[in-house]
């Protein structure tokens, strides 16, 4: 079996909040390949960005903090090292050089006061240690490994000069400057136009063949799962909930809120609307569980319409359904 | 032919930029000659990246931003250019919707208030009718009565747009602009309030221009589609014909630029370089040529008229016969 680079075992993260003690994460199990895209994907609220946000270490303290289990992660020198237990100094080494991030919105990550061919160079000098006229070149030719034309004169320009697909670019810029293994992209295309979000989908594609990173991808978009994704793993109130290879879970998905989330996605059937027919979209009834009241066994029971007594009674494991496939319900046998 | 709950002649909204006390400054043509019919229970779509003027041709239509010329007829009756007060008594007719649901609800009103407060400004009902109606609504969105004593924050975000959409239908308008009511819901809370919609427009009889940018949503919910680029419409028509038979490239381009869930990726895509250009200085010709795969010199020398290509179907490019767009 393929080395895992990364292996997230029963993590749990936990937030202070004015209302009470919020169980973020509640036992997450996830693992990355080296090279593979893995799609994180599940509602607002379901615990996505505090999973990779807990990768990088990056939980607010005081506020937050990791409650319990392991994040492994495989160094370049091969060692593997748990991140929840690395001090400070050392996880500062790793992020940015080995594990990077790109966010939904670049306007606030960006630096609005500088200009961005100094922003990559910084980092380039950062992280890599090169020197002034060797970080400068080296942010031109990011820039034209993220397609930015003209990349000497857009070297000079301020973040707001640029689209949002353009500033979206020059964050991935920034975070593949030192080569990481793990590209960690928060929703990155979100707040994008399609038109511009399959741009950088066809660009992120095509770093990886040239670069080889592995990506951990969070969306809640079906259709840019389709498009990016090796494999996916299905988060409901802070559990992965099913995990699959991507066209397994978009043909053969075994969980109930897998199942309502693809039946969610409206399709149409031109014959039946000729002949005057349109079928109700098949929408999951009810909303989001409050984390702060999780309902008893299986987070999805109150809107499951598979839900039985036993579900309301112990929280379901994850089973194993084929290779690289697994599901956490009591019922997925009966469910195809 | 019976006549049209709504009709768009010539719309055109500038919006002055740049302007200071030393500087003439620019002008940006949100909305450039858009014209276009809807009749009584029908949903159009309406479509195009973001800028190219949607949300200002919805608002327009209601006069909540001022047009710059052409007309906007209700019921026959001219939008454009009536009094205050008689714009007052059209507004029962005409409601919006918005995109966000947390910031288009005044959170210090119960949900019972807002919802009777249009009942009021619009003098309907005594204070009892009043208070049927909003259960009523309630029932109508899904909602439970207890809600009404409720104030918005209190609901998620789903429920919410609910609450948004009951209080547009609050005074029974015949027409209704929804700029992008579900676009920051989830996915699985977007399909209940589509549902909710698709089952308001057979049961009341509303018209609908619903804008979005799920092509999707807009698929599934809409009878006709408008494509808008820079502030003109590109092409429009039927929802079928738009989606099997599209015949501009820039509609081509955003059907396939939409998600699929589909485990096969598609290879034969048409892929828009760049970004919208600058509203302010948009190209010569047409307008779409400087990202369109098909440009010719002849397309910045000339602007596409709006040409109708059988039935309720209209491009606007001067090579629509001779291309194939047909998606394979
Ligand atoms: N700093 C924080 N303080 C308190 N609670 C937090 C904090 N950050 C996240 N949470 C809570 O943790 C839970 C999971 O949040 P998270 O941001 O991981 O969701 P998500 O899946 O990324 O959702 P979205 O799709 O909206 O980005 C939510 O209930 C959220 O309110
Ligand atoms: N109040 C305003 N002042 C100046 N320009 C505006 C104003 N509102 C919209 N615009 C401009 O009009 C164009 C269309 O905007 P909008 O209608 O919001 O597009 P959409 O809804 O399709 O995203 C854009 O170029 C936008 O910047
Ligand atoms: S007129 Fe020319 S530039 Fe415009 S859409 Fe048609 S082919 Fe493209
Ligand atoms: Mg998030
Ligand atoms: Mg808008």
């Amino acid at each position: 079996m393929s080395a895992k680079l990364l292996d997230i075992r029963d993590l749990v993260v936990e937030f202070r909040t004015e209302a009470g003690l919020l169980r973020a994460v509640k036992g997450v199990d996830l693992s990355i390949a080296a090279g593979e895209t893995l799609a994180l994907v599940g509602e607002s609220g379901s615990g996505k960005s505090v999973t990779s946000l807990s990768t990088m270490r990056l939980i607010p303290e005081g506020v937050g903090r990791i409650a319990g289990g392991e994040i492994l992660f495989r160094g370049r020198d091969g060692t593997v090292r748990d991140l929840v237990h690395l001090p400070g100094r050392e996880m500062a080494g790793i992020r940015g050089s080995e594990i990077a991030m790109v966010f939904q919105e670049p306007m606030t990550s960006l630096n609005p006061a500088h200009r961005i061919g100094a922003q990559i160079a910084e980092a380039a000098r950062l992280h890599e240690g090169l020197g002034r006229k060797a970080a400068r070149a080296r942010a031109v030719e990011m820039l034209k490994l993220v397609d930015i034309p003209e990349p000497e004169r857009r070297a000079e320009a301020y973040p707001h000069q640029l689209s949002g697909g353009m500033r979206q670019r020059v964050m991935i810029a920034i975070a593949l400057v030192c080569n990481p293994t793990l590209l960690i992209a928060d929703e990155p295309t979100t707040a994008l136009d399609s038109t511009v979000q399959l741009q950088i989908l066809v660009l992120l594609r095509r770093l990886q063949d040239e670069l080889g990173m592995a990506i951990l991808f969070i969306t809640h978009n079906l259709g840019v799962v389709a498009e990016i994704a090796d494999r996916v793993a299905v988060m409901y109130g802070g559990r992965i909930v099913e995990d699959a290879p991507m066209a397994e879970i978009l043909t053969a998905p075994r969980h109930p809120y897998t199942r309502g989330l693809l039946a969610s996605v409206p399709r149409t059937d031109h014959a039946a609307r000729a002949a005057g027919r349109r079928d109700r979209l098949q929408a999951i009834p009810g909303s989001m569980v409050d984390p702060l009241k999780p309902p008893p066994g299986c987070d999805f029971a109150p809107r499951c319409a598979w839900a039985q007594e036993a579900c309301t009674a112990a929280v379901p494991v994850l089973e194993g359904v084929a290779s690289g496939h697994h599901a956490r319900c009591r019922r997925w046998r009966e469910i195809v | 032919m019976t006549q049209p709950l709504i009709e768009v002649r010539d719309l055109e909204v500038h919006f002055p930029v740049g302007r200071t006390m030393f500087n003439a400054g620019a002008t940006v043509r949100a909305v450039h000659r858009v014209s276009f019919e809807m009749g009584r229970g029908e949903v159009v779509g309406l479509v195009g990246e973001s800028g190219s003027g949607k949300t200002t041709l919805g608002r327009s239509l209601l006069r909540l931003i001022e047009p710059t010329g052409g007309s906007v007829r209700l019921n026959g009756k001219e939008v454009t250019g009536m009094s205050p007060a008689d714009l007052r008594r059209a507004r029962s007719d005409m409601q919006i919707i918005f995109q966000d649901p947390f910031a288009s609800l005044n959170p210090r009103m119960s949900v019972g208030e807002i919802l009777s407060e249009a009942l009021h400004l619009h003098s309907i009902g005594s204070r009892a009718d009043r208070r049927d109606r909003v259960a009523a609504l309630l029932e109508t969105v899904g909602l439970p009565p207890q809600a009404a004593e409720r104030y918005p924050h209190e609901f998620s975000g789903g429920q919410r747009q609910r609450i948004g959409i009951a209080r547009a239908l609050s005074v029974e308008p015949a027409f209704i602009v929804a700029d992008e009511p579900v676009s920051a819901l989830d996915v699985s809370i977007q399909a209940q309030i589509v549902n909710l919609l698709a089952e308001l427009r057979e049961k009341m009889k509303l018209s609908i221009l619903f804008i979005g940018h799920d092509l999707s949503v807009i698929e599934y919910l809409c009878d006709r589609v408008i494509v808008l680029y820079l502030g003109k419409v590109m092409e429009s028509g039927t929802v079928a014909e738009i989606y099997q038979r599209p015949r501009h490239p820039y509609t081509r381009a955003l059907l396939d630029a939409a998600p699929q869930v589909d485990a096969n990726r598609r290879t034969d895509r048409i892929m828009l370089t760049g970004d919208l250009p600058s509203p302010v200085s948009p190209p010569s010709g047409c307008i779409f040529r400087t990202r369109c795969p098909f440009a010719q010199p002849e397309c910045a020398a000339t602007v596409p008229p709006l040409e109708t290509k059988g039935a309720d179907h209209r491009v606007a490019c001067i090579r629509a016969d001779e291309i194939d767009l047909v998606p394979g």
